[in-house]
This record gives structure tokens, C-alpha cells and sequence, in this order.
């Protein structure tokens, strides 16, 4: 149920604003500093949750999310003089999103308790990027690391290059004896200037580029960005595409849940789990190679529909491949479920509370392992999921074991989905034309699409040319990794893989 | 797990047959690379992968080369945590200017005759972010490549077609 008060907590903020033309589906308001503050208010009561943190020229955005009822807005504060009253220094979620904006635009946020640069690590050989691209580039000086007191603490540095074929990323643990006292991480080795490449670019291009943030996300970035900027250019895709869509996102998550799956097993040594759960991964990507062209299905979602159609063979493909992945699954899970010394490990391991998953407002199986009953999919009731049957599982317990159960319910509950959109998905065109033609004024789209990892946040700007003036993607590893920091505390220090792959989150995706 | 163990030894293998050896690879291999480190390295070689800067699809695929379909280490392949004990850096990625030290740094750290190999378009040439002012472009502009495996990401056959090259003697 909605209270009345929920439904008002974003028209106070947006109270006298007149929402901004041209920006679409949900209201953006330009408010002032008295404004802003009341939302940072509500961020902290927990009446508001935060979406993302982003910057353009001369401004500031925030998009903000009341959960119950689903309502999305954005609200954008000038900073005129370069600076903005930090939402950080009284809503943590936010200091990692405000640092990354002062690498980036140079945009200052004012009382902000950390300074230190996040992105920019004095290798560009240009200050602020995205910003005026003005002064000195900032010095190498080593990286401060907040610090840790005590007796006989010592430290561990771990990376940027990992000992195994993951990401890279750098991890400082601070331990006394066995138990992590402390982890604190420093991402941005993967920093690619993603959204700059993205500022002007031609609307393929661009959405190649956003179709790789995140390689294991290729289908959920796709479709946001497309979602964004056909909602900005007011199109109206095919029918049959959205169930396309929703064929290969289901496919992917699945693809990514297995890999995960066996994968945590792995990180407590037991391999057979990994090698039957690999070959099910791979049965996904042929199958999704076979219908639609490419194994992990990237460059399959275009602005306009889909680049491919289900062929004829496809449905049957399909239809066997969730008749074998439901053959073998319950087998692996009740192994999973019988094998204590697999159980030692993830039972209790890695506990997050429920408080910082909604503080952070933690996505995909990272919140919803611990409570928080968020899903983009049921929420925004995006085409076809509104006419589609599906469970979003929930679990309390916050440990390694209800990220691995949250996983297999949303296999389980992704087969049902692909059964359903099979049965259901209606015939005719799969792609229109798109264009971004001139217009009389600026038009801008966001949308939030169901990842595997979580809800992709994409927001596109587009110029009266029908030039792409801005394009901000927002990870769902952004909130999650701080949490990982926060899991992983009185944990020893064996079982952080453990931990980190029942998280996995992206360091591409997040590092842009 | 007796019964699922059972199950697998009734089945017949996954694992499938070897792929042709890509003679793309090994032309570019012949201008490359001399007999004597060949000579050295022999039949068996192991790989340090490093991330630099790739979207993480490259990683999938090369994850995927473990699968039972693939089996990687039949041929002598193994991947290795530290490059110290590696012979083939398999490098990914448009190197980020961020990732550069830590690739010249694991470069060295590697012990010589090495090979590398670039996995990716991004890591022939920066591919789709060639021109940001983030990254560098190109594996080849930071180390010495021996062997391109282009596609984005290259399948596991494509990636298997190349690395094979790298044992014929």
C-alpha cells in the first residue's frame, strides 16, 4: 500500500519547480540549495533512496527513487561557482559518486570529509576531462588510505592485478592475526573515459559503447541506454522487440547466475560444483549464439528494437535448453544444500544488515539477500515484464549463502520467464529506423532496467541537432561496493574470495 | 555427489575435439617469435592473464577456456597467479592509462623468453576508445606483442585457433 505520504515526499522537493521540458518519462526540476537539502534530508531519514550522483556542464544531478511507490525524479542544482553542498558529508552512499565528479568536472563538493581523488590517478596528462579541462594534472603522490589504529594490526595489498583471470582493482585489507579489521578499496584502474567518448557520438556508436561498460551486462546496458534514447526521441519500438529484449536479458542473467554459482564454489575449493555449473553456462551462450548471433548476445539490443530475430529453430533451442538446465540445476543445488564443508564456508560468511543494503539502496542479489525487495523489472513494470508471471526472491539472513540462494530462485525464476515470453511473444517487425533528427529543443531519457547485478541506470541528453550531449550509465556496483568493504569486516581474511565473488561486482562498469 | 560423479563417468566426455591451429596466428608467429624460446618453452605454458582496461567480456570467454568443452590444459596451457611463473602474458584491454605501470611492472616481472599475447580489438589497437584521453591503445604501444587474437570478445575456438599457434614447434 502507498500512504499519501509517500506519494507527497517527492513534490515537496519539487515544490513551485516546474518540471523541465523535455525530460522524460519521470519529472526533473532545477531546485535550489533549500531544496536540495530537503532531499539530502530524506536520503538520510531513508524516505528517498539514491539512483545516482551525476554532473554536467555547470550542474549537478540527482535522480531519487521512493520505493514503495516506485516514483523516480531528478533534481539538478546549478554550480555556478564550481561547487555544490555535498550530499556525502551527511549520506555516504554519495562520496564516491562526488569525488568521481570532481575528477571529472572539476565541480567541488563543499564539506565533503573526503578529498581525495577517486578516478584520476595523475595519468591523463589533463585535469577534469569532462570539465574545463583546465590546470595542472594532479600529482602521483602516493594514494593516503584512511587510517587504521591498534596492536598488532598488520596490512595486505592486494592488486591491481589479481592472481586470478578477474578484473582489476586494489584491496587493502588491514587484519589482526586472521580477522579483517578493515578493507578499504581503490578502483578506477579501468577508467576508459566512457563518458566522454560518449559526448557527440553517433547514436550506433554510442550504443556500442554503452553495450560495453560492463561485458557480463552487455544485454541490461544496451537495453537502458536504448530504453533511454528512445524515450528522450520519442519512439515507439515493435512489439515483438521488447519480448526479444526480455528473451536475452532473462538469457544473460541466467548465463551470469550459473557462472556465479560455481564460481563462489570454487573460492571454497569445490571444483565439481564449478565444472557442472560451466557447462551449463556454456549450453546459455551457445544457445544464445545459435538464436541471436553473438554468445554473450552484445550489440543485440539496438535503439529502434533488436539487431537480430529469434529464428526458426530458435524456440525449440530454446525450449530444450531450459528443459536441460532444469534436468541438472536441482541436482547441483541439493549438492550444494547435503555438502557441509561447503556450507561451513557460506553459511554466516560475509553478513550485510539490512540497514546498509537500504541505506545504499543495494540492487540485484546483493540487496535482496538482505531484505531489501527492490527489482527494476517488478517496479518500473517495463514492457514485457508487465504482462509476465515472475517471483522476486528474498532473503533476510545478508550472508554468502542467501546471495548463492537468491541466485538460483532468479534462474529458476528467469526459465519460467523465457517459457512464458516464448509462449506469449507476439509476431511482426523486431526493429524500426531510428534517427536522432533536429528538433526545437533538447530532449532527454532515462531508464532503469534489471541486470543481472542490479538495476542499470541510463540517462541520455540529446541536443537540438540530435547530437548526444551527454550520456551518464550508472553500475549497480556502485552502491555495492562500499557494502562489500562493510561484509567482508570480522571476516577472516580466507574468506574474502568468498565474499567478493558472492558480490562480483564490475570494476568496468563502475570505472567507466 | 557419488551419484552425480557416477552420472559423469557413465556420460560420454564434453570435451571436444582440438580446433584447427589458425595460420593467421601462426604467420604472424613465424615473423615474431625465434626457434630458440620456442625450443625453450617447449609444449607446456603457462599464462598469466592481465585485465587492462578490457570490459570484462574478453575475461568471460577466456574463463570459458577452462570449461569442460574446452579443456584448455589438455594442450599444456595453465593459467598462473604470478607472472614470475609465467611464459605467456595474455593481455586484454585498450590499457588504460591507469593499468600502464601495473602492466610494464608485471611485464618485467616475468622472466624471459616470454611471449604476449593480445586478446581483443581493444588490445590491437584501443579499438572502440582509441582517442580518450584515457587510454594508452594498444598492448603494442607499452610492450613488445607477439601474437593479435582479434574479436570482441574472440570466442573460445577463436582464442584456442590462436593460442595453439604459439605450441607448434
Amino acid at each position: 500500500m502507498i500512504s499519501p505520504g509517500e506519494l507527497g515526499r517527492m513534490r515537496e522537493i519539487l515544490a513551485d519547480v516546474a518540471p523541465v521540458v523535455g525530460h522524460r518519462p519521470w519529472p526533473r526540476g532545477r531546485i535550489g540549495q533549500m531544496a536540495w537539502d530537503m532531499a539530502v534530508d530524506k536520503l538520510v531519514t531513508g524516505e528517498l533512496t539514491m539512483l545516482s550522483l551525476w554532473a554536467d556542464a555547470k550542474v549537478v544531478h540527482m535522480a531519487l527513487l521512493v520505493e514503495n511507490s516506485a516514483e523516480i525524479a531528478v533534481v539538478s542544482l546549478a554550480c555556478t561557482d564550481g561547487s555544490f553542498p555535498s550530499v556525502g558529508a551527511r549520506h555516504p552512499p554519495a562520496l564516491r559518486f562526488e569525488r568521481a565528479i570532481r575528477d571529472l568536472y572539476g565541480i567541488e563538493a563543499v564539506a565533503s570529509p573526503d578529498k581525495r581523488p577517486w578516478l584520476d590517478f595523475g595519468f591523463w596528462g589533463v585535469k577534469h576531462p569532462l570539465g574545463d579541462c583546465g590546470g595542472a594534472p594532479v600529482s602521483r603522490l602516493p594514494y593516503t588510505f584512511l587510517p587504521t589504529e591498534g596492536e598488532n594490526l598488520h596490512q595486505i595489498a592486494v592488486g591491481p592485478v589479481h592472481a586470478g583471470t578477474i578484473e582489476p582493482g586494489h584491496f587493502r585489507f588491514t587484519a589482526s592475526g586472521e580477522t579483517v579489521v578493515r578493507l578499504e578499496q581503490r578502483l578506477g584502474y579501468v577508467h576508459k573515459g566512457v563518458e566522454a567518448l560518449l559526448i557527440g557520438a553517433p547514436l550506433d556508436r554510442a550504443t556500442q559503447l554503452a553495450a560495453r561498460a560492463s561485458g557480463d551486462s552487455t544485454v541490461a546496458y544496451a537495453l537502458a541506454f536504448a530504453r533511454a534514447a528512445e524515450v528522450a526521441l520519442g519512439i515507439k519500438i515493435p512489439a515483438r522487440a521488447n519480448w526479444l529484449r526480455a528473451l536475452m536479458a532473462e538469457l544473460e542473467r541466467i548465463a551470469n547466475h550459473l557462472g556465479d554459482f560455481g564460481a563462489i564454489c570454487n573460492d571454497a575449493s569445490f571444483v565439481m560444483m564449478h565444472a557442472q555449473c560451466g557447462m551449463l553456462r556454456e549450453r546459455v551462450l551457445r544457445a544464445s549464439n545459435a538464436c541471436f548471433g553473438h554468445r554473450l548476445m552484445m550489440d543485440c539490443v539496438v535503439p529502434g528494437g533488436t539487431a537480430v530475430d529469434l529464428p526458426k529453430d530458435g524456440t525449440e533451442n530454446l525450449r530444450s535448453l531450459v528443459f536441460e538446465i532444469r534436468e541438472l540445476l536441482p541436482k547441483l543445488v541439493e549438492l550444494y544444500d547435503m555438502t557441509a564443508s561447503l556450507q561451513d564456508r557460506t553459511v554466516k560468511t560475509g553478513i550485510l544488515t539490512s540497514a546498509l543494503a537500504r541505506q545504499y539502496g543495494a540492487g540485484g542479489y546483493v540487496g535482496r539477500a538482505s531484505g531489501r525487495t527492490f527489482d527494476a523489472r517488478r517496479a518500473m513494470q517495463y514492457p514485457p515484464y508487465n504482462e509476465l508471471k515472475f517471483d522476486v526472491p528474498v532473503l533476510l539472513e545478508g550472508d554468502v549463502n542467501a546471495r548463492v540462494w537468491i541466485r538460483i530462485r532468479e534462474i529458476e525464476a528467469s526459465l519460467s520467464l523465457i517459457e512464458q515470453i516464448l509462449g506469449q511473444i507476439p509476431g511482426g517487425a523486431f526493429q524500426d529506423q531510428v534517427e536522432a533528427s533536429p528538433s526545437s529543443g533538447i530532449r532527454e531519457g532515462m531508464a532503469l532496467v534489471e541486470g543481472f547485478r542490479g538495476d542499470v541506470l541510463a540517462w541520455v541528453k540529446f541536443d537540438v541537432s540530435g547530437r548526444l550531449s551527454r550520456c551518464h550509465l550508472r553500475d549497480p556496483s556502485w552502491f555495492q561496493w562500499p557494502l562489500l568493504e562493510a561484509a567482508i569486516e570480522g571476516n577472516i581474511v580466507a574468506d574474502f574470495p568468498l565474499c567478493n565473488k558472492s558480490f562480483n561486482c564490475s570494476y568496468s562498469g563502475h570505472d567507466l | 555427489m557419488r551419484k552425480l560423479l557416477f552420472e559423469s563417468i557413465a556420460k560420454d566426455s564434453y570435451t571436444e575435439p582440438a580446433p584447427r591451429v589458425s595460420s593467421e596466428a601462426m604467420a604472424e608467429l613465424a615473423t615474431r617469435v625465434n626457434g630458440e624460446s620456442r625450443k625453450r618453452l617447449g609444449r607446456s605454458l603457462s599464462i598469466r592473464q592481465i585485465d587492462a582496461g578490457s570490459c570484462n567480456a574478453c575475461e568471460l570467454e577466456i574463463h570459458a577456456l577452462s570449461n569442460v568443452f574446452y579443456d584448455l590444459e589438455r594442450f599444456g596451457f595453465r593459467f598462473v597467479a604470478s607472472p614470475r611463473h609465467a611464459d605467456v602474458l595474455l593481455v586484454t584491454g585498450p590499457v588504460t592509462k591507469n593499468m600502464g605501470e601495473a602492466l610494464m611492472r608485471t611485464y618485467n616481472a616475468t622472466p624471459n623468453p616470454k611471449w604476449v599475447v593480445a586478446v581483443g580489438n581493444c588490445a590491437v589497437n584501443g579499438g572502440l576508445y582509441r582517442g580518450s584521453y584515457a587510454v594508452v591503445g594498444g598492448v603494442s604501444n607499452l610492450i613488445p606483442v607477439d601474437l593479435h587474437i582479434r574479436g570482441c570478445p574472440p570466442s573460445p575456438v577463436q582464442l584456442l585457433e590462436g593460442l595453439l599457434a604459439l605450441l607448434q614447434q
